[in-house]
């Protein structure tokens, strides 16, 4: 059997679900800091990453980690972090550079409560806004939320096939308790596993940030006489610093639009007993998992409910939210209200909110009584 | 087979959390059902109190931690406080007999079994196996999981050079007559 | 002497030409040690195809945009890093991250002794004008006391890094200081350098007229300039404890410290990946891993004068 691919049923917790999908989706290099909750996913990639000829390496910091997967991905290895809330604040500032930059990575940020060192085992889903916004600039952010591990296995390759194809940092924002709760995992034969690899840039006299069609330029290898420069500053389609209004609409519009003009594609959501449902509850991450019983209890006491679990949060999905805004809504998580601002925006009313500071995450009462006010 | 609930309470360093893991893993890969492990996790974990659940449903598990547990599995007085106002009403509570005080079974229990888990494994050698002594204990009374499936996620789980202790303390546990 | 004019430049080809003019203010420092670099990587053939520059943020950051070879301006403070995850991907491709004084020993000085400490097998190239020069002359942590700068209006309070010897003791392979006075010297110790397998790093002391000579009366470039003719004492392998600067007094330029080649980090975590290396007991492993560890105490000895034998 392929060391790469473990294929077949396992016991897995989310952490190392999301460990497994990165080898899976063919990253050989991990650069990280340990951080709980988010430490099992290093621990399995030190183990793990030699045996499939990859390179791991604990770094001083988080923005040492950040910076080494930058370096690593554009030295032609698929690259991922892992870290939660204080290392994700710290690597902000190289999450722009990959932006900037259009550089493939993957950053798995499993969330703990904050701010600060707040509650360090403790779920927390606080992290939302920051996926989106957390770097300074205008851009547009990619953020996956898997509720179980084998979605963390499945949303891990995702990330890196989104990545790939749109050469920007991905997140999976997964939460302490999808990390460290144990599921079975079905990894499946590597035939069966989509893979996407960024496009090569060939020629030579290509400006090594022309765009396709996609929007998204072919990416070209270091080592091999190109002699590009890659810049964190504002740069033209030759990768030089252009520091000007002009260029910075240009080119930072089409990294943005890259994103925009997909999104329709990247947005992922389940719709769980929606068709009829009076009362929607809009949730992600474990908090969804809490939605799924407290719709299942309500639908039981004659309330018609449903969920909408968030697959992909950023993008996110206002279109079809806008369409089902004729019914009612709740949106749970555990922060202070952070999809909330989204969804509110979508439906263009108010939403019943069942935050929660964290800690825990939230009881199915405590969102059946949500549903419960909701249709009031 | 609607949803279940499985939690084992102790301290830290009694191995619950190696006996929820198992219990789910023998579930989950070789009974098939859908089965979550989850586990209080904290600076706590070694020394205090320390406890495991299992949930399991023949759906996909929904809300992964225990609420109401269906059986409940002690090993502290400490966890006999925490965790027993939790257990449903009916529900099977298992204890470890010597380190759980009790004057009477509480009325709400609706089976009730013990063991004196930790005292056997002495005997075995190595009060490390009380754990898995209990994990046997809980197949036998429970039936939540069945034996072949219990002892593979055991020998699977345990370091190779304690295999055959931890094999022969399963055992124990499986066939532990209670008085 | 007469004036030789020309269209072209001998190091043309190792430059994007297309870039220049450059940023840099006249009688800027920091134009001689890139030529000074460039120059050594001819003299040792080294690949320009195979090699990259690495920068962080500031004015010596900027380097890396007009060296014809893949390079890359990072963020501020992070080139050591993002040169360390490219080489150790990468370790077919030379790496020199080229980056000034507050990028690398302030906001990335936690990088940079990790760096050498783990052998990283990279090239550093610290130009250390004292200064923030691209944001218009702050205090840096190699600020001399008493300097005047736009947040030491009053005189530096604070004591300077001693660069070479923070290196050295990190555990760094080779370590030198020169002056953008010394270019000749400069371009034999970088040609060193850069064949060195492990981390080397060299200081160059450099003139900004603009944000800190005009300040600290060397307001013409050849002040600076003069003033390391004055006080630069040309010795090689004295203990980098030694080597700290303090103002209108000698300080030592030289080579500090060339150590025996080790296997870098690069090596060890190569050899992780290997069949015979992970399929073998942990007591071989161990064994492997001792058999190949840095002999720190054999370069603290160097370091400190007594020499590499017991």
């Amino acid at each position: 059997m392929s060391k790469d691919i473990l294929v077949g049923d396992h016991f897995l917790s989310g952490d190392v679900a999301a460990a497994e999908g990165a080898i899976a989706a063919g990253c050989r290099f991990f650069a990280g800091y340990p951080i709980t909750p988010s430490s099992e996913v290093a621990e399995r990639m030190a183990r793990r990453l030699p045996e499939v000829g990859g390179i791991f390496i604990q770094m001083e910091d988080e923005l040492a980690s950040m910076a080494a997967i930058l370096g690593a991905s554009w030295g032609g290895r698929k690259a991922m972090t892992a870290t939660s809330g204080p290392g994700f604040s710290l690597m902000m500032e190289n999450y722009g550079l990959g932006i900037m930059t259009e550089t493939p990575v993957v950053i798995v940020n499993v969330q703990r409560a904050g701010p600060s060192t707040g509650l360090p085992t403790l779920l927390g889903q606080g992290d939302v806004m920051q996926a989106r916004w957390g770097t300074h600039g205008s851009y547009q952010a990619i953020a996956l939320s898997p509720e179980s591990p084998q979605e963390c296995f499945d949303m891990t390759i995702k990330a890196f096939n989104l990545a790939e194809r749109f050469r920007q940092p991905v997140i999976l924002l997964m939460d302490e308790s999808v990390g460290h709760l144990f599921e079975r995992v079905t990894i499946p034969p590597k035939e069966e596993i989509e893979i996407v690899n960024r496009k090569i840039l060939k020629d030579k006299n290509r400006k090594i940030y022309e765009p396709d069609e996609d929007l998204v330029p072919p990416m070209p290898p270091i080592g091999e006489g190109f002699g590009i420069h890659v810049t964190g500053l504002t740069h033209d389609e030759r990768g030089y610093p252009s520091i000007n209004a002009e260029t910075q609409e240009r080119m930072i519009g089409r990294i943005n639009d890259k994103i925009r003009k997909y999104a329709d594609e990247i947005v992922d959501y389940e719709e769980f007993m929606v068709d009829d449902a009076e009362v929607i509850v809009v949730a992600y991450g474990i908090t969804a998992r809490s939605a799924r019983r407290a719709v299942i209890m309500a639908r039981e006491n004659g309330i018609k409910a449903g969920l909408f679990r968030l697959k992909v949060i950023w993008p996110f999905p206002s279109k079809r939210l806008e369409e089902l805004s004729d019914r009612e809504f709740v949106v749970a998580e555990v922060n202070n209200g952070q999809a909330l601002v989204e969804v509110e925006r979508a439906i263009k009313k108010r939403a019943v909110f069942v935050g929660k500071m964290g800690g825990e995450p939230h009881k199915p009462q405590e969102i059946l009584k949500g549903i419960e006010e909701a249709v009031k | 087979m609607a949803r279940l609930e499985l939690q084992i309470g102790g301290f830290g360093g009694q191995g619950v959390i190696l006996a929820g893991l198992v219990i789910a893993r023998a579930l989950s890969l070789y009974d098939k059902k859908e089965a979550v492990f989850t586990q209080a996790y904290g600076p706590e974990a070694r020394g205090g109190a320390s406890s495991s659940g299992v949930v399991i449903d023949d759906e996909r598990v929904d809300y992964p931690y225990p609420l109401n547990p269906d059986i409940l599995v002690i090993m502290s007085q400490e966890a006999y406080s925490t965790y027993f106002p939790r257990l449903k009403e009916g529900g099977t509570l298992i204890i470890e007999k010597n380190l759980v005080k009790m004057d009477k079974v509480p009325e709400k229990v609706g089976e009730f079994h013990s063991i004196p888990a930790t005292k056997i494994a002495e005997e075995l050698g190595n009060r490390i196996v009380a754990n898995i002594i209990m994990v046997g204990f809980i197949t036998k009374t429970t039936g939540i999981v069945s034996k072949e499936s219990a002892k593979r996620a055991v020998l699977e789980m345990v370091p190779a050079k304690v295999r055959d202790l931890n094999e022969k303390a399963f055992e124990t546990g499986y066939s532990y007559e209670e008085g | 002497m007469s004036i030789i004019k020309a269209d072209t430049h001998p190091l043309d080809r190792y430059l994007r030409t297309e870039r220049l003019p450059h940023v840099w203010c006249p009688g800027c420092g920091i134009g001689t040690v890139l030529g000074a670099y460039l120059r050594a990587m001819e003299k040792i053939g080294m690949d320009p195809e195979k090699s990259i520059m690495v920068s962080g943020i500031g004015c010596t950051g900027r380097a890396a945009g007009y060296v014809r070879m893949d390079s890359f301006h990072t963020t501020h403070g992070r080139a050591i890093p993002f040169a360390v995850g490219l080489k150790a991907a990468r370790p077919d491709l030379n790496v020199t991250v080229f980056s000034g004084d507050g990028d690398l020993f302030a906001i990335g000085g936690n990088h940079i002794i990790h760096a050498a400490r783990r052998n990283a097998n990279i090239t550093v190239v610290a130009i250390n004008n004292f200064t923030y020069g691209m944001t218009g002359g702050q205090l840096a942590p190699t600020t001399p006391e008493t300097g005047i700068t736009t947040t030491s209006p009053y005189g530096n309070v604070e004591s300077p890094f001693n660069l070479a010897g923070l290196i050295a003791v990190a555990g760094a392979s080779y370590v030198a200081r020169w002056t953008s006075l010394h270019v000749r010297r400069l371009e034999k110790s970088l040609e060193k350098a850069l064949k060195k397998r492990g981390f080397s790093f060299v200081e160059v002391l450099s003139q900004c007229p603009t944000a800190y000579g005009r300040r600290n009366r060397m307001r013409d470039p050849v002040d600076t300039l003069k003033y390391f003719q004055k006080y630069a004492v040309v010795k090689n392998h004295v203990n980098p404890l030694e080597g700290v600067i303090e103002p209108n007094k000698p300080f030592v330029v030289g080579e500090f410290l060339d150590a025996p080649e080790e296997p870098t980090f690069e090596d060890k975590l190569w050899e992780l990946t290997k069949a015979e290396f992970l399929h073998t007991s942990q007591a071989e492993r161990s064994e492997w891993i001792i058999e190949h560890r840095r002999h720190l105490e054999v370069l603290s000895r160097i370091i400190s004068g007594k020499g590499g034998e017991e």
